[in-house]
């Protein structure tokens, strides 16, 4: 099957008159599959804003193509709702305005009452009901940050983007809120492309999770399947034993082995047209020590065994 | 280049003591001020006190100032000023042709000239202002004009105004609309221009028209910043047309000004006085509370 977000070759250049010009990221290459929840994790810097911001069509790929759904992107679409770091909600208008707005572009000779319905829907479905005519000003960051997520959710896109959705919030209401949007995505099949700097939070809800080198000339270095059971929730994932593995390799992979990465010596069985697929949750994880090297070779089936048995 | 952004409202002394104080300090600063008011009325009436003349020259001159009733300063006494308070009020529209007509009638003039340069003006600098604010092409062909021009008093125009207009009304609109200009102008460019980005990515995004991106994304971002410039503007023509009425004559409450000191009648020019401030400070109030309409919070 041929995947419903094909991203090639991609690479952006910032060039300006004081410095020399600044190749952010180049050969970018990954895709995602329909209804695939896809994490992408790197350091600060390394441009996942700028793959988004590409993605969603505000920003240019300096070369490369994204192709969704058979069609090549080129400009911002409804086809794609994207939830922005800072909720980015008009502070003039009302929670429901808000929601509305993308609503009435996407379908402009709607009644009122099917408008409001709809909005009502949403804002409900992210448990915003009884606070439909507050003003962003009056709503908590949480809050904010729901009303961003009903927006996108609203214009029913064919892709979620979401850049750091949760990174202003404190740990309780970040949970709240990703349970609610891995339900959300689970019941509607979204396919969704997300940047965290949250390891857990990958894990809890990507089924791929990118990780990208410092940049610059950031790549894809890895790609890391997530192996934790669908239905994985987040008061009981860290008893599961894939679940240290997974978040050691993710946790290496920051604070040492993304810089290797870097310089653009990557080994030589490196290729960025297909950046090494891992499976570390497979891996033997006899005392929860990690095997690096061993990680990027595809795991053996009787680790497959053995989580299904714990599954 | 100077702008006004919207964190530089002009701030009255009452704004300021509502923010900073409780209700009770208020109840307090409203007893203060009748008291700086009585403290005022009470000098005033110390040092317009009649005095004794009987040097001649000086009794002439009072006569002259004062019309009979004299005063050592040629100020009129409170009470004096009251009745004559009273005196214009009570009949502030009756007109007695061209040199003679009603307070009101005076203010009302001047007041339509003021609303009419002003929103002349508006219908100008709030589209070009969107124009040049969305587009820095334009913004950087027409900057060296508004440069050039924004720093001309406004009453400089006036004889070149009288001499292609010839018309003393309609040159004094002019003016009003000269003065108005620039702060409006320069406001919307501004507000426009730092409209956030976030909004208009979301506004591209949700793939909004061009029409519901200015009227409903750019339009309400930049209204804050947009009616400042309105209420500066306001204030300067409000300032402008005593002077530009004092000018070219006719009618006008600057006019009413030129013509009570010519007739050396002290009391109608300081009732006058008071009047130009009570009219600026409603039109104020009125900008105030608009800008609080559109007043959104981050
Ligand atoms: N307009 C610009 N002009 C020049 N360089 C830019 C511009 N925008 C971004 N960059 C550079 O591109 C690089 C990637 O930026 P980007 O915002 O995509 O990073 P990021 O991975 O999203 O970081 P963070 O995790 O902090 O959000 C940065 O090094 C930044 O300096
Ligand atoms: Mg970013």
């Amino acid at each position: 099957m041929d995947a419903f977000l094909k991203v090639e070759d991609l690479s952006r250049l910032y060039r300006s008159a004081r410095s020399e010009p600044l190749l952010v990221f180049d050969q970018v290459n990954f895709s995602v599959q329909k209804g695939e929840f896809v994490c992408i994790v790197g350091h600060s810097g390394c441009g996942k804003s700028t793959v988004l911001n590409i993605l969603a069509g505000l920003d240019e790929a300096t070369s490369g193509v994204v192709v969704m759904d058979g069609r090549e992107v080129s400009g911002p679409s409804l086809d794609r709702g994207v939830v922005f770091q800072n909720h980015a909600l008009m502070p003039w208008l009302s929670a429901e305005k808000n929601v509305a707005f993308g609503v009435r572009s996407r379908w402009p000779d709607w009644s009122r009452q099917k408008l409001a319905a709809h909005c009502q829907k949403y804002l409900d479905l992210v448990g915003l009901t009884g606070s439909e005519h507050k003003k962003p000003a009056e709503l908590s960051g949480g809050m904010k940050q729901r009303v961003g997520i009903a927006r996108a959710f609203a214009i029913e896109p064919k892709m979620l983007l979401l850049d750091e959705p949760f990174g202003a919030l404190d740990a309780l209401t970040r949970g709240l809120i990703q349970d609610e949007l891995k339900k959300i995505c689970a019941a509607t099949h979204q396919t969704v492309f997300m940047i965290t700097h949250d390891v857990d939070e990958a894990i809890l809800l990507s089924d791929k999770i990118m990780l990208m080198s410092n940049g610059p000339r950031a790549r894809i270095a890895e790609i890391v399947q997530n192996t934790l059971p669908a239905d994985r929730r987040r008061d009981t994932i860290h008893k599961d034993p894939q679940y240290y593995p997974i978040r050691n390799h993710l946790v290496d992979f920051l604070v040492s082995r993304s810089k290797q990465f870097s310089s653009s010596d990557f080994p030589d069985s490196y290729n960025p047209r297909q950046p090494p697929l891992v499976k570390p949750g497979l891996v033997v994880a006899d005392c929860g020590a990690y095997q690096g090297a061993d990680a990027q070779q595809p795991a053996p089936p009787r680790h497959v065994d053995k989580v299904v048995a714990n599954s | 280049m100077i702008v006004m952004t919207r964190n530089v409202r002009p701030i009255t002394l009452s704004q300021f003591a509502i923010a900073s104080m409780n209700k009770s300090s208020t109840y307090r600063a409203g007893l203060l001020s009748l008291a700086i008011f009585g403290l005022i009325l009470l000098i005033w009436h110390l040092a317009t006190l009649p005095v004794d003349h009987t040097i001649g020259g000086d009794s002439e001159y009072a006569k002259l100032m004062g019309g009979g009733e004299t005063t050592a300063s040629g100020l009129p006494t409170p009470l004096q000023m009251g009745e004559a308070i009273w005196k214009h009020l009570s009949n502030p529209f009756y007109d007695n042709g061209a040199n003679d007509k009603g307070i009101g009638i005076q203010l009302a003039y001047s007041i339509a000239r003021v609303l009419l340069g002003f929103a002349l003006a508006a219908l100008l600098a709030i589209p070009l202002g969107f124009l040049i604010g969305m587009s820095p092409l334009v913004y950087r062909a027409l900057d060296p004009f508004i440069q050039l021009l924004k720093p001309i008093s406004p009453l400089a125009w006036m004889p070149l105004a009288l001499y292609t207009i010839k018309d003393s009304t309609i040159s004094s609109i002019f003016v009003i609309f000269v003065c108005s200009l620039w702060p409006m102008l320069l406001n919307t460019v501004h507000g426009v221009a730092s409209v956030r980005r976030d909004w208009l990515n979301v506004a591209k995004t949700l793939e909004a028209s061009v029409l519901r991106k200015a009227f409903l994304v750019i339009l309400p971002a930049a209204a804050p910043t947009i009616l400042t410039g309105m209420r500066i503007s306001m204030g300067i023509a409000w300032l402008v047309i005593v002077a530009a009425e004092m000018l070219v004559g006719g009618t006008g409450i600057g006019y009413f000004v030129w013509n009570e000191w010519n007739n050396l009648s002290l009391t109608n020019v300081i009732f006058a006085i008071l009047l130009i401030g009570a009219v600026g400070m409603l039109l104020d109030l009125i900008f105030g509370w608009l800008s609080r309409l559109v007043a959104y919070q981050e």
